[in-house]
């Protein structure tokens, strides 16, 4: 890659942030050249993102509704999922889907809940409501 | 309290490599970025069918976290020392000594929990590398190797990224330079040892999954998802996932390219060598086909262009070619042909 070809795409990914990239300048040398982003790249974060905006919204909703509980949608707001989770907290799989049925979660001990909110960095007396909005 | 001492930030491509010549080049030894990265035999290639991540197997395009430290370490025959903890807070209280000591310190954290990370940037990476220089009052003085300046980081932020737990957690890793660094290296020999011991894993693994051979076998499992009649959805979500693993993570694979060739550039002119000009230029275009590679399949995912396996496949296959000619000039290295 030329020197003049490093992507300048401002993505917005990079939230005003340049990376460093080698690049091959007119005499043939490598040079070190600042990039504001690449569109390639910011495609492939920005369909991430959006898979984890969309599963944060959908727990949101049935968290709402009563058919999980707010803890699964906390566990995406933390952009993690259930083996992630599983493995923060030391919960098998199981006993963390088990604390998304709402009756359970309900009655979960101050010690399960003080787990999660050292593993999701939120307070636990939090981890019981759900935000007003997702 | 203020404690530290002056340190020059540098900004890297990478976090591994960055950390460690900054590191190199603090305690004595100049030590770019590319020669870091080149000298620990970082360059590499795996598809791993059978370690999986959200489900799709596991594409690395360098040696996996810790090779470069390691490697640099071994190379160089540096004094570099590596804790870990099992109490975060033995791990903070050893940090505050080093740093009062004057060490400069690496440590291994992860991404997520770090606040000065821009928002769409924190994924739960749990094997990125910084170093902390000082401290002042409440706050860390922090060069992150990817960043363009350096940054501070609160105490409380700082102990939860390096306690972070799941894959390839940190258990608080913290490691520094014992002294200063080596004096009378032949760096010539070393460069020569780097790139042939590299030269094996690229170009002479026998194995399906690793090296060039792994690139061809990532060309022909695409095309092979595209045969498959129930996979309309599964290709593009490949494709997607390779480029993510290309592009996204840590530098990508076509930026581990260019600084191999900024490496094989450096050590051009520092051995007069002539293969490594040579191969400099072919590990240039490997890396300009990679990008190529990631450019269309994005087209391709978004419709702009139409699907067409074949055509990802012969690019990949380009890449293997390119990089092939590169290693056939590096497996002896000193050699005046």
């Amino acid at each position: 890659m030329d020197e003049d070809q490093v992507p300048q795409d401002a993505s917005p990914t990079y939230g005003g942030h340049r990376k460093l990239v080698y690049a091959v300048d007119r005499d043939g040398s490598y040079v070190g050249v600042r990039s504001s982003g690449w569109d390639v790249e910011a495609a492939a974060t920005g369909a991430a993102l959006a898979e984890i905006e969309r599963a944060k919204s959908d727990a949101w909703e049935r968290a709402r509704d009563g058919r999980t509980s707010p803890l699964e949608y906390y566990m995406h707001l933390r952009r993690m999922d259930l083996a992630l989770l599983s493995q923060t907290t030391g919960f098998s799989r199981w006993r963390i889907r088990r604390h998304f049925r709402p009756e359970i979660h309900a009655r979960l001990s101050k010690r399960v809940l003080a787990r999660y909110a050292e593993a999701l960095g939120i307070d636990a007396e939090r981890l019981t409501r759900l935000v007003e909005l997702p | 309290m203020t404690s530290g001492v002056a340190f020059q930030h540098r900004q890297s491509a990478h976090c591994e490599s960055g950390v460690m010549s900054s590191m190199v080049t603090h305690a004595g030894l100049p030590l770019s970025e590319p020669m870091a990265f080149g000298l620990s035999s970082a360059l590499a290639f795996a598809l791993i069918p059978f370690i999986k991540i959200s489900g799709q197997p596991l594409i690395a395009y360098r040696m996996p976290p810790g090779a470069i430290i390691r490697g640099l370490r071994r190379r160089l025959g540096l004094p570099l020392r590596r804790f870990t903890f099992r109490d975060p807070a033995a791990g903070m209280e050893a940090l505050d000594r080093a740093l009062s000591d004057g060490r400069v310190v690496g440590l291994q954290a992860s991404v997520y929990w770090l606040p000065y990370f821009p928002e769409d940037m924190r994924f739960h990476f749990n094997a990125h590398n910084l170093i902390v220089y000082g401290r002042e009052g409440g706050d860390y003085l922090v060069s992150d190797p990817v960043f363009e300046r350096a940054v501070r980081c609160e105490r409380a932020a700082l102990e939860k990224a390096r306690f972070a737990r799941g894959a390839l957690a940190s258990h608080g890793a913290m490691y520094f330079l014992e002294g200063a660094a080596p004096r009378g290296i032949e760096l010539p020999r070393q460069i020569d040892r780097a790139i042939r011991s590299n030269h094996r894993w690229m170009a002479a693994a026998p194995l399906p999954f690793v090296g060039l051979s792994g690139m061809r076998t990532l060309g022909r499992r695409i095309v092979k998802l595209s045969r498959k009649p129930e996979a309309t959805g599964a290709l593009p979500r490949f494709l997607a996932h390779i480029v993510r693993m290309q592009e996204e993570i840590g530098t990508g694979g076509a930026g581990f390219r260019f600084m191999y060739g900024a490496f094989l550039k450096e050590a051009a002119a520092l051995t007069g060598w002539p293969a490594l000009d040579d191969a400099a230029k072919a590990m240039t275009d490997a890396g300009d086909t990679w990008r190529l590679f990631a450019l269309r399949a994005t087209k391709m995912c978004k419709g702009r262009e139409p699907m067409e396996a074949r055509i990802l496949c012969d690019v990949v296959m380009q890449c293997a070619d390119r990089e092939e000619a590169a290693w056939k000039m590096l497996r002896r290295p000193a050699s005046r042909r």
